[in-house]
């Protein structure tokens, strides 16, 4: 299993929707989490992320200041609820020696199902729901390239009080 | 590819058109293009851009001579050296804004250095109105001895009445 990066069509595209959940799966799963590891330190990854195109991601802030969910793999997950925005710096595995500036939801109620298919609820705020949006937009085959807010208008949302 | 690079700098009234304009003259004349920064400043176009241009300076001013005439640009061209993705990624960035006054720019900046920011961006504009202007200025910068020794900085320009906040990078990567 090895990343993928962009412009390869495939993170481009709407990941399905995960209805199997069997050992094969979870076999998959920690592969995928191994790919994580071993990037520079990365704080998730999609399943996209490696050319499987299943609606699976993997977040693990814990090496972060603030509190945080620990180690959470999402399958099927949805943004229930959200308020507030943040920007921040982003990068991405798939998108090699570029950053730019985000604009995020601060904090989001997510609704997920577990490896074994059972359902999960799951709040996050700051770096955590960051990470959240940004891995389950590769999910949607967005990547933070399209959400990039130029220094100016982070000026211009920050007078605005945003 | 790290030669016959060279820094085109235009500046002009903004118009409709001219970053297309300019664009296609140069990639008609066989132009490649690295890093570019195009900005409206106080109305006026400006943009750096970084050409790579294996002909040479002088044939590259005279290919855009007609362009810039007709849009009435100014142009400067400076040879450089080429270094993409060489971009040092920012630690921190310091938020200041305040009652628009002479010297805000060079005050800031200079304290900042002095406690060891290099600084990698700088933006800033004015605000308010008109009979109350607020000058708001964004730094994006490395603190080469920790952002700690920032903090004293920011507490002297907030005790002189600016709105100053130091904000960690929280770079993402995933
Ligand atoms: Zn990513």
């Amino acid at each position: 299993m090895e990343l993928i990066t962009w412009p390869d069509e495939r993170l481009r595209r709407v990941a399905d929707v995960i209805d199997v959940f069997d050992k094969a799966l979870r076999e998959q799963a920690s592969k995928l989490e191994a790919v994580m590891r071993a990037g520079p330190a990365a704080v998730g990854i999609a399943a996209p992320q490696v050319g499987w195109l299943q609606r699976l991601v993997i977040v693990d802030v814990t090496a972060r200041k603030g509190t945080n969910n620990g180690l959470l793999i999402l399958l099927n997950p949805e943004i229930v609820q959200w308020q507030g925005s943040v920007i921040g710096r982003e990068g991405c595995l798939s998108v090699p020696e570029y950053t730019g500036n985000v604009v995020r939801a601060a904090e989001l109620v997510i609704e997920a199902q577990d490896l074994y298919g059972e359902s999960c609820r799951y709040e996050a705020s700051g770096f955590e729901a960051r990470v959240i949006q940004h891995e389950l937009d590769h999910l949607d085959g967005l990547l933070f390239t399209d959400r990039i807010v130029s220094r100016r208008s982070d000026l211009f949302l920050r007078q605005g009080g945003a | 590819m790290a030669e016959h690079w060279f820094m085109l700098t235009v500046v002009g009234r903004d118009r409709a058109g001219i970053v297309a304009q300019l664009a296609q003259t140069l990639f008609r004349a066989g132009a490649d293009f690295g890093e570019a920064s195009m900005l409206r400043l106080g109305g006026n176009f400006t943009i750096m851009l970084m050409v790579h241009f294996p002909a040479g300076e002088h044939s590259l001013a005279e290919s855009i001579k007609a362009v810039a005439e007709h849009l009435q640009l100014r142009v400067h061209i400076d040879p450089i050296d080429s270094h993409l993705h060489e971009n040092e990624a920012a630690d921190v960035v310091v938020s200041i804004s305040g009652a628009d006054q002479a010297g805000i720019v060079a005050g800031v900046t200079t304290r900042l250095a002095a406690v060891g920011l290099d600084i990698l961006n700088l933006d800033s504009t004015v605000a308010g109105s008109e009979a109350s202007p607020v000058y708001v200025m964004r730094i994006e910068g490395r603190a080469r001895e920790g952002i700690e020794a920032l903090e004293p900085v920011i507490a002297e320009l907030q005790r002189e009445g600016l709105d100053a906040v130091l904000h960690p990078v929280d770079m993402l990567i995933a």
